[in-house]
């Protein structure tokens, strides 16, 4: 080997790890994935959601990701003057990012909502809160999609 | 003709004045995303529910937008103040001019 | 020390997996949230099922336009006990509960047999065996059906399809284990019809069956055959004893 072909292939191995070691952590490397960050801007516009008082709780391990529980609660004192207006579940890894919405009053009595999403893949899931302020809040949850080992054959 | 199926509302019959209640309300459907394809390979349209409220005495305090991510026989549970005395009424519609009503009374003491 | 462990392990060995202390359902292998599913009726999907299969009770069908409440009266426990003594030999003839709705549409509704895994079967199925929730499974060998429950215990041991592996491998030898991220189950059918998540829809132990033998790569049993109702008889007479779930939940 001469002296000018070896720092070449020295840097080629450290760009590829570096390349194969993105790959394999996407979820640690980018924030968001893309069709999931222009949903959320759709739903936030300029403003950028602040991290707190939404606490969404989706099962760590889901055994079918056809039907899953998913619980948001978000902190608020739900008054006329101080409530949460819009509840959006968007799914990093669904091929539409936006599953679910819901919208309160000052009736409400709380922002505590429970229902059943289809989760594609293991991914991670938001929920942004839009306060009646006009401010909006996140919250995550991650979740491992496995599914059973006796599929139908169709 | 509209399509319609099958629904059911858990909540409480009486609740004291400004007490919060938990409701419960599921659909029987289908929601058919719209992703899925047939032996055949030909793509199977997108039929899902669409929007859920609820109207308390006639004056909506929930609603719920469903997507296709949302799980077949979809449920919502949510809270709203026991105000007065009355019915609420909810509404389901979707795709294929589906839509499905129910109703639940309550005392409030 | 020693001893005690090599005693241990030859017990583990000698005493298979389903000896009649070590059963469990498949509910015990759930998540918290989809064991809350099958447990409360307003959460479990199966109940506008069992709902229709009320409904469907009470019309009148066929030529001789009577009702399953004709004969057998509207009460919603009049099918109370029935659920769990299937499949039975019905008149000579090794009967499903699915098998058995069929022949009373036929011979006394005069009506045309409803097809497996339709909406009208699984409802009337679910319906009637929801009336045995919580009573044990009561199959056992009699001297009339002994020659099936043998059939169904062949089936259960053969192994078949391109992965060649037996029902016993995986659900007698191998339950409690792993297979791809989920615990191996012990296969009893305590908790049919089921409302499968994989499926987003209600369906039947002949459906789940088929599904286990394309999963090994098998030629699959066919709805109704007799092959199907001796396996089924099988299964419910290994899991006698133990409370009807239906109508289940299972991922």
């Amino acid at each position: 080997m001469n002296k000018h072909t070896y720092p070449r292939r020295r840097w080629l191995s450290v760009f590829s790890l570096l390349g194969i070691g993105t790959w394999l952590n996407p979820v640690l490397v980018f924030a968001k994935k893309p069709e999931a960050m222009e949903a959320i801007t759709k739903i936030v516009g300029s403003q950028v959601p602040k991290d707190g008082r939404v606490k969404l709780v989706i099962p760590p391990l889901v055994e079918n990701g056809n039907l899953v529980v998913l619980k948001v609660s978000v902190e608020s004192p739900m008054t006329a003057q101080d409530y949460v207006k819009a509840i959006h579940v968007i799914a990093e890894g669904n091929p539409l990012p936006n599953i679910f919405s819901a919208f309160l009053t000052p009736r409400s009595g709380t922002a505590n909502i429970t229902t059943r999403v289809r989760l594609a893949e293991t991914q991670r899931v938001w929920a942004i809160a839009q306060m009646s302020d006009g401010s909006f809040w996140q919250g995550y949850a991650e979740t491992l999609v496995t599914l059973s080992a006796c599929t139908e054959a169709i | 003709m509209s399509k319609t199926s099958r629904t059911s509302i858990t909540m409480p019959a009486q609740a004291k004045k400004d007490s919060v209640i938990e409701i419960r309300a599921i659909a029987q459907h289908d929601m058919e995303t719209g992703f899925r394809y047939t032996e055949a390979g030909k793509l199977v349209p997108r039929d899902i529910i669409r929007f859920f409220t609820c109207r308390y005495n006639g004056v909506e305090v929930f609603k719920a937008e469903f997507h296709p991510g949302t799980g077949a026989n979809p449920l919502i549970v949510f809270t709203t103040i026991a105000t007065e005395s009355g019915t609420l009424q909810f509404e389901w519609q979707g795709d294929g001019a589906y839509e499905a009503v129910n109703q639940s009374q309550i005392t409030v003491t | 020390m020693k001893l005690l462990s090599v005693f241990a392990l030859l017990l583990a060995i000698l005493c298979p997996a389903t000896s009649f202390a070590a059963r469990q359902s498949s509910y015990e292998l759930m998540t918290p949230e989809n064991q809350a599913m099958q447990d409360d009726p307003n959460l479990n999907p199966a109940q506008f099922w069992v709902m229709d299969g009320q409904s469907l009770w009470q019309e009148r069908v066929g030529k001789r336009n009577i009702s399953c409440a004709s004969c057998h009266g509207e009460s919603k426990t009049a099918m109370r006990g029935v659920a769990v003594q299937f499949p039975k030999m019905v008149q000579g003839k090794l009967q499903t509960l699915e098998g058995q709705i069929n022949q009373c549409r036929v011979t006394r509704q005069h009506a045309p047999r409803l097809a497996y895994e339709s909406k009208e079967l699984l409802a009337l199925t679910v319906f009637v065996a929801t009336q045995s929730k919580g009573m044990p499974i009561a199959v056992e060998e009699t001297p009339t059906n002994k020659a099936s429950l043998q059939k169904g215990r062949q089936w259960f041991d053969t192994r078949m399809g391109q992965l060649n592996l037996s029902c016993a491998q995986c659900h007698e030898d191998r339950a409690g284990l792993k297979l791809g991220g989920s615990s191996i189950p012990q296969g009893h059918p305590t908790a049919y019809p089921i409302y499968r998540l994989e499926w987003q829809n209600l369906g039947s132990l002949q459906r789940r069956l088929r599904n286990c033998m394309s999963g090994v790569r098998a030629q699959q049993f066919e709805y109704g055959s007799p092959e199907m109702a001796q396996l089924e008889l099988f299964l419910m007479w290994r899991a006698r004893g133990m409370p009807l779930e239906t109508p289940g939940v299972r991922p």
